[in-house]
């Protein structure tokens, strides 16, 4: 069994500082520290490929060379470099770090403001959907084209498996299906695709054991999963429920209401005579407390009358006073017939406890001439629809108003995209 | 110039330029593809423009000979395999081309010319040459690939799957220093 030592450090070619190769015979160059300059690392003399005036050093978020346990293998962070898109003149660039394994290979850590996703290359060939709009598939999983950019390598440190340049330009096309997204990128001769993951910053400090906090997230990144997605599935989910609940309950007190008739007379009311107020009859409304339905039927025409209505109990003397306003009117005219109003009216008076009651009338006409014959239904236990209808238009908030986050959240994310709305 | 034998196996013994790599195979690593198990006997390191990658000669314990390619730590198990037809010619094979044997659809994914840089170990073959070689290599949407070997004439087909670096339960690897 042969055991592979380190490979021994060595110096730059072109400024002489120490150096280290992490990524033992994989890295085809390398980038000195201390200057800048990309190195060939498969040059035995290590031949300087680039060499930069500007020697902006950075420090790095993730630091070359660290070690962490990420996703149960160990993997450390052998090179770095950023990449720049320009989008109506505007430069946007993110940052990517190459994490490699002797036996497990290499993996990314790309981060775009405080965005971070996990890469891996894909190695199945995503197949493109024909439809409206451009999609591909992978693993059953179907992801939308999201943007098409020229992605420039604009700054470099560390070791890289494959001839790193800056002012490299390459096509990257993003595919997205939360909370992964499908990145392509090559030329014409070659496509290499790879799949990253959203994954929280905070579980890459722990990993590889950073000090502080990572960046703080700003904006709606391409795959960020829709954090009102399942709620707002969920609400949807209670809600139809809740209606289907709601449906039976209306249902059943339409089959257990009594509706039971317990007064019912026929009046006739002539305006200028008195007196003009009656008292009915006592009546006896029995059970628990429940609904009281009164029912006024009229023969009103080309009239109107308001009725003050007194709904007295005989045992206590409390009253409930209440008036109603009925008009009918019709004619005819170069349209044919036409009517207003109504002659019938009907309140509810709810939660009614049991006990001996009786009403009393006091009715008026608009017209004085005419006599008024009206009818009186008192009915007991009466199921009213619109309260159910009430309740439905209250469950029916939490979930419109966590639609609306969701499909807000879905609108910014697709604001970054190729396929952004204008306009607004 | 290669001449094969079949399943006859020739020692072909360590050639010195095979370039010193860091593939943590080795011959005498063990491992299991589709709960078959097997030892590594020989290598093939070829290279080409941008690199080199070795193609690992698998004996498995029922017999039968395979291949595993270490392509810059990214894994994959093949076998030669003799379709109706002779593979398409080298002028019909390009980017994006699509074939289909034994019910599955490939596409032309890397167009690849590379050549012996060294062998190690037992190898169905006992000579090779160090000329240039056309590889074609084709995937399928499940992760099933193909090569198109054009170093015979007809060429050979080699078809197999990507494989994850667990999934083969590899033992007997090399050991490298600080990592464990």
């Amino acid at each position: 069994m042969s055991t592979v030592g380190k490979v021994k450090g060595l110096n730059c070619k072109n400024c002489g500082a120490a150096m280290q190769l992490r990524g033992f015979s994989y890295s085809l160059t390398v980038v000195c520290p201390q200057c800048l300059s990309i190195l060939d690392a498969e040059d035995p003399n290590f031949k300087v490929l680039q060499r930069f005036r500007q020697k902006e050093r950075r420090t790095l978020k993730l630091p070359l060379g660290r070690r962490g346990k990420w996703k149960g293998i160990t993997y450390e962070i052998i090179g770095f470099q950023e990449r720049t898109i320009t989008v109506e003149g505007v430069k946007y660039s993110w940052d990517e770090y190459l994490l490699f394994n002797p036996y497990q290979g290499f993996r990314y850590l790309t981060e775009y403001q405080g965005h971070w996703n996990d890469v891996r290359t894909v190695r199945a060939l995503p197949e493109r959907v024909l439809g409206t709009k451009p999609t591909v598939r992978v693993d059953g999983k179907r992801f939308r084209h999201f943007q098409k950019a020229t992605a420039e390598t604009t700054y470099v440190m560390g070791e890289f498996p494959w001839r790193v340049e800056r002012g490299e330009r390459i096509t990257v096309n993003d595919y997205i299906a939360p909370p992964l997204i499908l990145s392509s990128e090559g030329t014409d001769d070659e496509q290499v695709w790879s799949a990253g993951e959203y994954t929280d910053g905070r579980e890459i400090w722990k990993a590889f054991e950073l000090p502080g906090h990572p960046p703080h997230r700003s904006g709606v990144f391409a795959n960020q999963p829709n954090p009102h997605l399942r709620g707002s599935s969920s609400l949807v989910q209670i809600f139809v429920l809740m209606t289907l609940l709601l449906i039976a309950g209306l249902l059943s007190a339409y089959l257990l209401q009594e509706n039971k008739l317990v007064y019912r007379s026929n009046f006739l009311y002539q305006p200028g005579q008195s007196p003009t107020a009656i008292a009915t009859p006592v009546f006896e409304l029995e059970g628990r407390p429940s609904s009281v339905e009164l029912e006024i039927r009229t023969d009103l025409s080309n009239n109107w009358a308001y009725f003050s209505f007194a709904f007295i109990n005989d045992d206590t003397g409390e009253a409930l006073d209440f008036g109603r306003e009925i008009s009918y009117y019709s004619g005819r005219d170069s349209d044919g017939t036409w009517t207003e109003g109504s002659r019938n009216d009907s309140v509810v008076l709810s939660g009614v406890k049991a006990g001996r009651y009786y009403l009393r009338i006091e009715p008026e006409a608009g017209s004085n001439s005419k006599a008024v014959t009206y009818s009186l239904d008192v009915h007991r236990d009466v199921t009213r629809p619109l309260f159910f209808f009430l309740a439905w238009l209250l469950l029916a908030i939490p979930p419109i108003v966590a639609l609306v986050r969701r499909f807000t959240f879905e609108h910014t994310r697709w604001q970054e995209s190729d396929y952004a709305s204008y306009g607004d | 110039m290669i001449v094969r034998h079949g399943v006859n196996l020739d020692l072909v013994g360590e050639v010195s330029d095979l370039r010193e790599d860091a593939s943590p195979v080795q011959i005498g690593s063990e491992g299991v593809f589709d709960g078959k198990a097997f030892v590594v006997v020989g290598r093939i390191q070829y290279e080409h423009d941008l690199g080199s990658w070795n193609e690992w000669h698998l004996l498995f314990n029922d017999g039968s000979g395979g291949w595993l390619a270490d392509a810059q730590l990214e894994y994959a198990v093949s076998f030669l395999t003799k379709p109706m037809g002779p593979p398409p010619a080298a002028e019909h094979l390009f980017r994006g081309a699509r074939f289909q044997w034994f019910g599955v659809l490939y596409e032309v994914t890397t167009i690849t010319k590379a050549n012996y840089r060294g062998v190690q170990g037992e190898l169905p073959f006992e000579y090779w040459g160090k000329e240039r070689i056309l590889f074609v290599d084709l995937r399928s949407p499940d992760g099933r690939f193909a090569t198109i070997d054009f170093s015979e004439s007809p060429p050979l087909l080699f078809t197999g799957r990507a494989v994850e670096f667990d999934e083969l339960r590899l033992k007997n690897l090399r050991q490298f220093e600080d990592w464990t």
